[in-house]
């Protein structure tokens, strides 16, 4: 036949067509009506062999221009230990379906056991889902969640300093489940509190959504956040990326009942936006209003110690349109990268990768400044591996990135003409840092 | 492998002091110690101390526990367990993706767009449809997409009386799931004996207050839906939508296509249809198609080929675009595997997809229905459903069927879906399986028959030869244990 990905030669086709009574595979389709059918091919190219394949993308890989990475935003330049595309590549894990048959799937079953064990450590919070598509989707189910646990409440209020893409994504789910998001406004580049207190008191809250560290890079303080909101029988969610929480005050501490966010940085490829993996994490109490898979440990009847999905009456294969969400997947293998960075690091190693790129961050920051075409655009504000800037007068973002990508860097995100963040992680080098500084003195 | 040896968790491999990874030496002074102590956690998380060859056979002795497609066949009725080409992983992890970030210039990741575009002009033209977006991140999150596409155009002229989304009885879970969260009111239609959509109950259902009509075809139990023309006929008339939920789009591959039966909008899963793996659960992909007159509707953001034949992003989507449902592009990866699947076969290969799929279900339904019970006769299209045996004197079930495939080597097929029958059992061998394997599936479910007469409590026992028994479900979901730290304080009481 016409592929190496079909099997069959002419002779199984006449023999398995006996079988089925046809004579030929047109009748298998006779109940297709005929003006239903193509009866042409497809005007796309021809076959290709396998080298002809690789040369077409090797082609296009070609037109993609490495630099060397400053920029963030939720997606960060971390380094990839070998050992994960080693196991995440066995095909025993990446060729499996979600685990419906348990007895022949715990391998998946117990990566994800382990993963919902550390990221509930990670976050400070009881229990966690077996993962959600990304940090932004996360989010908006956690929206979801706080309007449901709320009943008659539509009201949602998001921080200013949330990452712009996550809150467009809240945006959209939140316009067709009919729930008003209103906008918590930032000053000096953090949330603004006192803003807060009084879109509280006017009532009608069911969640508030906040992040840290921020779209800016800033550490938010949520200290007194839990006591107000759940004085208003609202739930408190935090968004943060997954990294900076080994070392951060936790959701659990800062006494948030979901935490949600992209687990990216835990060291998995920038790979262009995706895959990645949204994490969400919670209460105990809202363990039965969690979206997605959730996997239990429990025993079989050998007596031996198994792990099961479990919890599934909340999902829509059996609630169908009363379940607490849509999603029928998780980020499946992408959990196991997320546990086996977790295993590999360990405390100590999540915290050494923060310390280096906080402390690339601070040292490339000081420097600008030093340039003096560069400021930190809010410098009495505490920040982790990623900052913002404002620029000079005479000088604008599009200018220095432009000046910098020659110079083979991708500078970081603009946020208009006169601001941008910078991001670093522990892969960025002194070298790298010092012509970062010196193109941007050569302006 | 001694499961004995390897049955423990990440955890119970830590001792104190190992570490499994080395990070470069710090040159700088450490910035953490100059933040505020307050905003710092208090306490470490807990995480296994592991060194790496530990890492590394902990997870390599895991796998073996686990069955995929490469392991052996897996005729999961729905989920389309073709085979995932190798060579599609091996470009997926091409370095210059890897590292190239989403914010990265357009002028950096042309040849990254140009995928991207390649890909979905190529859905476009295998569904019928004027423009795909790829960013939904799944099946499910693409027919949310694409509701909320039909909920946008509604809302653009100013069509605000639509609240109800028709759903079929066969359909699959997502579909109404995902009709809710888009906003909408489910209403059911039910399916005739022969399992195809009862038209007049759905007329009778169809009116004003009707935004979509959300179909399979072929349907969940392998029917193709051959009054399709009056029913995309009767759904316009209503000024409703058509919805194709492409979960079972690969029959159709190379005979059909969807925009030509009159859907406006569909959903494909690259994870099904174009061999990208599932993962044991994600990531997928559930690119969404539209046909002409809705592309402005399409999510934020979106990629364009410029007159100059340069690739470039739009932020804000289309003019009427309903805005992002992702950060950025989506599963990005999936992509490459898909398009390098599609660029592998060319036009002259996907003319195979379908029939060499309907084949193979056709062949295995037509070698079992004796002994097993074939509610709707066939032809059937990628695959079919049994009600259980044809002898319910045993009192072996589909569940009992199901366990002791797994004993003899077989993933078990989609098992109590659609809901149609009491025992349903729902079969799809995919094209990529030979007729020998097909054969020595046929044998197994053939023997099953004859154990469920002659030692009918060596089926309702299984499976007995596999990594793990029956698990205690009703125990895990009575008191869920859903972290090691649970697991502990669970133990401790006991």
């Amino acid at each position: 036949m016409a592929s190496r990905y079909f099997p069959h030669t002419p002779d199984d086709v006449r023999r398995m067509l006996g079988v089925c009574g046809a004579s030929s595979l047109a009748d298998l389709y006779s109940d297709v009506p005929d003006s239903l059918l193509l009866n042409r091919s497809y005007d796309l190219p021809p076959s290709m062999s396998e080298p002809e394949v690789k040369a077409w993308f090797d082609a296009a890989f070609a037109r993609c221009t490495p630099l060397t990475c400053f920029a963030g935003a939720g997606a960060y330049d971390h380094y990839t230990p070998a050992v994960i595309p080693a196991i995440t590549s066995r095909s025993e894990f990446l060729t499996a379906y979600t685990p419906y048959q348990p007895e022949i799937s715990q391998g998946t079953l117990q990566y994800i056991f382990e993963y919902q064990s550390m990221m509930a450590s990670l976050t400070g919070l009881d229990v966690s889902n077996a993962s959600m598509y990304d940090g932004a989707t996360a989010t908006a189910e956690a929206m979801i969640m706080a309007v449901n646990a709320a009943r008659k409440k539509r009201r949602v209020l998001v921080s200013a300093t949330i990452n712009p893409a996550v809150a467009a994504v809240v945006n959209t789910y939140a316009r067709y489940q009919n729930i008003a998001v209103e906008v918590i406004p930032q000053h000096d580049g953090v949330t603004d509190r006192e803003a807060l207190r009084e879109m509280l008191g006017a009532g009608d809250v069911a969640g508030v959504i906040a992040q840290t560290p921020n779209y800016y890079g800033i550490i938010e303080d949520f200290d007194g956040w839990a006591d107000e909101i759940h004085a208003v029988k609202a739930l408190f969610i935090i968004n943060a990326p997954a990294l900076p929480l080994a070392v951060l005050k936790t959701p659990g501490e800062w006494g948030a009942d979901i935490a949600v966010g992209d687990a990216q940085s835990l060291g998995m490829p920038l790979s262009y936006g995706g895959p990645y993996l949204g994490y969400m994490t919670a209460r105990q109490s809202l363990i039965r209003k969690l979206p997605g898979r959730i996997v239990g440990a429990t025993t079989d009847d050998r007596g031996q110690r198994v792990f099961v999905l479990t919890l599934q009456a909340r999902e829509q294969h059996i609630r169908r349109e009363k379940a607490t969400s849509n999603i029928c997947s998780n980020q499946g293998i992408m959990t196991l990268h997320a546990a086996m960075y977790m295993a590999l690091m360990g405390a100590k190693g999540l915290r050494d990768v923060n310390s280096l790129s906080a402390s690339a961050a601070h040292e490339l920051a000081r420097r600008l400044e030093a340039t003096g075409k560069i400021k930190l655009s809010h410098p009495h504000k505490p920040f982790l591996n990623e900052f913002k800037v404002t620029i000079a007068d005479g000088y604008d973002t599009a200018g220095i990135l432009d000046a910098l990508r020659e110079a083979g860097i991708l500078g970081g995100v603009a946020i208009d003409e006169r601001e941008m963040i910078i991001a670093c992680t522990e892969t960025r080098t002194e070298a790298e840092i010092e012509l970062y500084v010196s193109t941007v003195n050569n302006l | 492998m001694n499961r004995r040896l390897y049955d423990k968790l990440i955890f119970e491999h830590s001792h104190t002091g190992r570490h499994g990874c080395d990070l470069p030496r710090a040159i700088w002074p450490d910035a953490l110690a100059e933040l505020p102590g307050t905003l710092m956690r208090t306490e470490a998380p807990a995480l296994p101390e592991v060194d790496e060859p530990t890492v590394v056979r902990h997870y390599t002795n895991q796998s073996t526990n686990n069955f995929g497609v490469d392991t052996g066949f897996y005729p999961l009725g729905s989920c389309t367990m073709k085979y995932n080409p190798k060579l599609n992983d091996a470009l997926a992890s091409a370095p210059a993706i890897a590292g190239l970030h989403p914010h990265s210039p357009a002028c950096a990741a042309q040849g990254a767009l140009e995928i991207y575009w390649t890909l979905q002009r190529s859905l476009a033209e295998i569904g019928g449809m004027a423009e795909f977006t790829l960013n939904p991140f799944a099946g499910a999150h693409g027919e949310l997409t694409g509701l909320m596409v039909i909920h946008a155009w509604h809302d653009s002229r100013e069509d605000y009386g639509r609240t109800k989304v028709l759903v079929p009885d066969s359909a699959h879970g997502t579909n109404p799931a995902s009709a809710h969260i888009a906003g909408y009111e489910v209403v059911e239609v039910k399916s005739l004996a022969d399992g195809t959509i009862d038209v007049d109950d759905l007329r009778s259902k169809l009116g004003p207050d009707v935004a979509a009509v959300m179909m399979t075809n072929p349907n969940t139990v392998g029917m193709f839906e051959k009054n399709i023309p009056a029913i995309a006929e009767a759904v316009h008339a209503a000024g409703a939508l058509l919805y194709y939920d492409g979960a079972n789009l690969n029959p159709m591959v190379g005979m059909a296509r969807p925009g030509d039966m009159g859907f406006d909008v569909m959903h494909i899963n690259l994870h099904k249809t174009f061999s990208t793996p599932h993962g044991g659960g994600g990531p997928g992909a559930g690119p969404v198609g539209v046909r002409a007159g809705l592309e402005e509707f399409l999510p934020a953001p979106r990629v364009m080929k410029k007159a100059d034949g340069a690739f470039a992003i739009e932020e804000a989507g289309g003019s009427h675009s309903l805005g992002r449902i992702s950060s950025w592009l989506g599963n990005y990866t999936v992509f490459i595997r898909a398009l390098a699947y599609i660029l592998t076969l060319g036009a002259d290969g996907l003319a195979h997809v379908g029939p060499l799929a309907t084949l193979n279900a056709n062949y295995v339904m037509h070698s079992l229905d004796d002994l097993y019970l074939l509610p709707i006769p066939g032809p059937c299209k990628h695959e079919f459903v049994f009600d259980g045996l044809r002898d319910k004197s045993t009192g072996v079930t589909t569940l009992h069927i199901a366990k002791r495939l797994l004993d003899l080597g077989f993933h078990a097929p989609t098992i109590y879906f659609p809901l149609l029958f009491h025992e349903s059992l729902m079969i799809e061998p995919t094209e990529t399986e030979s007729i020998e394997t097909l054969d020595t599936f046929i044998e197994a479910m053939r023997r099953i028959a004859c154990e469920a007469v002659e030692n009918p409590e060596l089926v309702k026992s299984a499976p007995h030869d596999t990594p793990a028994g029956r698990a205690d479900d009703t125990e895990a979901a009575l008191h869920p244990v859903v972290t090691y730290a649970q697991y502990l304080a669970a133990n401790a009481h006991d």
